[in-house]
């Protein structure tokens, strides 16, 4: 047990002596930010006749009713932001492959399943902190501009802060994947090249192509980034399309178990294909 | 005061595919002295040394300290000190840093990390980035993470490797010290002339079979003898060479004879009425027996 706390310990330092997590937590203020202040602005402005619907360009669609607009803004945390902390765990992970860095961690900490763990954990820690900044970007600057256009940002809404703590557990989730897929896929280019593979192109499209069918919708509702939206309750995806299929989406605790059994996945496969092999 | 442990190899074998890296290797370190790993490249030092840290998996056999295998020790780095030949640092973190992440995960005080980077001559650069460190400095904080633990064994992969001629001196003087504190030191080289002013024991590895072990100055018992012997008529004396039955070739000053005894080769001299202008033994360095003793094993 002391073991664990110390590997625990060592793996926040390794993260914290390296620029990656500030300029990955800056990286991802600064588009949350943009992107929730920007469509609060949209939509806000849509729904209080501020911006008139034909100059929007909407073709006349219109903003989402306005009670949903608040979630649907500050999902963008998770629903948008996931990647980040997916590629922080990636590239903790494969760093140690990278740099050889596994040779000394492994001397001090030989049994390689704790440090795995504690990797895990670790990463899980620096997920939800990276959840933090990225609703300080959706949540504080989408209320602001709501609040400029006298849309309530309903910040006194007990939902609006069930949606805020989920989205901080499957940001924590999200950076375990990563660590997973790291072990999984060792090298750095070809795990960041996954990452934003499947999270900016693969996936999006592959639930967009499968939301036109009931069969295929319940499938992909087990894909990660929906059941991450399922968790978090709301997101841009289920929330902006008018095709899908209506009520086929888990409930948030079946979503937070699908995301964790991925995370859990993951991470055992990776220990079995990179982690316990020969460090040469 | 440190306590060295003894190192123990017991019939080592490791396959990757096809190759056969080490096989059957057998032999034991002792606390006290400086023990030589050599060969060539490729030979299977690398190997042999991960296996030894738990970092390779043995094909076959065990490698223990004091009958402990690394994985099992409750606590490594206070027991055992390794730096590998292939530089293992995060470009982005200081020296300072990269030692505190180590110190912290088994549990040392953070005092440490100061005193090792003092140690090895490195203390103006801990907050330096070790991205631009040369060979010279990488070697040194290789050596400084061995010391975090005030470890009794040291196991150095190539260590000599890069460094200046200042670095030799220091890291020969080093070793020594190590050892006379009563540590188990190894330290590989694939050159002898490397390590032959620190090293007691050698042990003589090709192509993964032990070759030759024993007390540096076993290594004259493999020297082959040579004779130099040289005539203004060098055509009678190589015929009166032949005759008598030394192999011998043609060098530079002279003729270098297969044999022990000077006192023959200048009887078989006389006897045929050549004059002679030198006749000497001519003694064979530590590093062409070691060169011998290697390349023996290739046939
Ligand atoms: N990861 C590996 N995969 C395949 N072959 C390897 C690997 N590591 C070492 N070898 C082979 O094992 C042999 C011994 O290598 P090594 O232990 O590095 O020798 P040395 O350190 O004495 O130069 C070489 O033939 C090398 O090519
Ligand atoms: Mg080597």
């Amino acid at each position: 047990m002391a073991t664990f706390i110390r590997s625990v310990s060592a793996e926040f330092a390794k993260l914290l002596t390296t620029r990656m997590w500030w300029v990955l937590a800056l990286v991802l203020f600064g588009y949350i930010g943009l992107l929730a202040g920007g469509l609060a602005a949209l939509f806000a402005g849509l729904q209080s006749g501020a911006i008139d619907p034909s100059a929007a360009g909407t073709g006349g669609q219109g903003a989402p009713p306005l009670g949903s607009i608040p979630p649907l803004i500050y999902s963008f945390a998770s629903s948008v932001g996931y990647v980040f902390p997916v590629l922080l765990g990636a590239l903790a992970t494969t760093s140690e492959f990278r740099h050889q860095t596994l040779t000394p961690t492994f001397l001090a900490t030989p049994r390689r399943a704790g440090v795995l763990g504690a990797k895990s954990l670790t990463l899980f820690v620096v997920g939800v902190g990276l959840g933090v900044v990225a609703l300080l970007a959706s949540v504080g600057i989408g209320a602001l501009v709501m609040n400029a256009f006298g849309v309530d940002p309903l910040l006194g809404d007990g939902e609006t802060w069930t949606l805020i703590g989920r989205t901080l557990l499957a940001m924590g989730l999200w950076a375990i994947i990563g660590v997973g897929l790291g072990a999984l896929v060792p090298s750095q280019v070809a795990s960041i090249v996954i990452v934003l593979a499947f999270t900016q192109f693969v996936e999006p499209l592959l639930r967009l192509a499968s939301s036109f069918l009931d069969w295929t919708a319940q499938i992909a509702q087990f894909l990660p980034g929906a059941a991450s939206d399922a968790l978090v309750g709301a997101s841009i995806f289920t929330g902006m399309n008018p095709t899908a299929t209506a009520a086929v989406a888990l409930d948030w605790w079946q979503g937070g178990l699908v995301l964790l059994a991925y995370a859990a996945w993951a991470t055992a496969g990776g220990y079995f294909v990179s982690w316990k092999r020969d460090v040469t | 005061m440190p306590v060295g442990a003894v190192i123990e190899f017991s019939n080592i074998t490791k396959t990757f595919g096809p190759v056969t890296a080490v096989n059957d290797l057998s032999f034991t370190v002792q606390p006290g002295l400086v023990t030589g790993f050599l060969g060539p490249n490729g030979a299977g030092k690398t190997t042999t040394l991960r296996i030894l840290l738990g970092l390779v998996a043995s094909t076959q056999g065990t490698a223990t300290f004091g009958g402990i295998r690394y994985r099992d020790l409750p606590k490594p780095l206070e027991t055992v000190g390794a730096a590998l030949e292939a530089a293992s640092f995060h470009p982005g973190r200081t020296a300072r840093n990269h030692l505190r992440v180590y110190a912290i995960a088994a549990g040392l005080p953070s005092e440490r990390v100061m005193a090792v980077l003092e140690k090895v001559g490195l203390a103006e650069f801990a907050d330096r980035r070790v991205g631009g460190f040369s060979l010279g400095m990488r070697q040194r904080l290789g050596l400084a993470f061995t010391l975090l633990g005030e470890p009794g064994v040291l196991v150095l992969d190539e260590p000599i490797n890069g460094l200046d001629p200042e670095g030799i001196k220091w890291i020969r003087g080093f070793l020594r010290d190590m050892a006379a504190e009563g540590r188990t030191v190894l330290v590989s080289s694939h050159l002898l002339s490397e390590v032959q002013q620190s090293v007691d024991e050698v042990v003589i590895i090709a192509r993964g079979s032990l070759v030759h072990r024993g007390p540096l100055s076993s290594l004259d018992a493999h020297a082959t003898p040579h004779i130099v012997v040289d005539s203004p008529d060098r055509e009678a004396l190589a015929a009166a060479l032949r005759a008598a039955d030394v192999p011998f070739t043609t060098g530079r000053s002279g003729l270098v004879a297969v044999a022990d005894d000077p006192a023959r080769i200048g009887h078989i001299a006389f006897s045929a009425g050549v004059e002679l202008s030198a006749l000497h033994r001519r003694k064979s360095g530590l590093e062409e027996s070691f060169l011998a003793l290697v390349n023996g094993a290739d046939s």
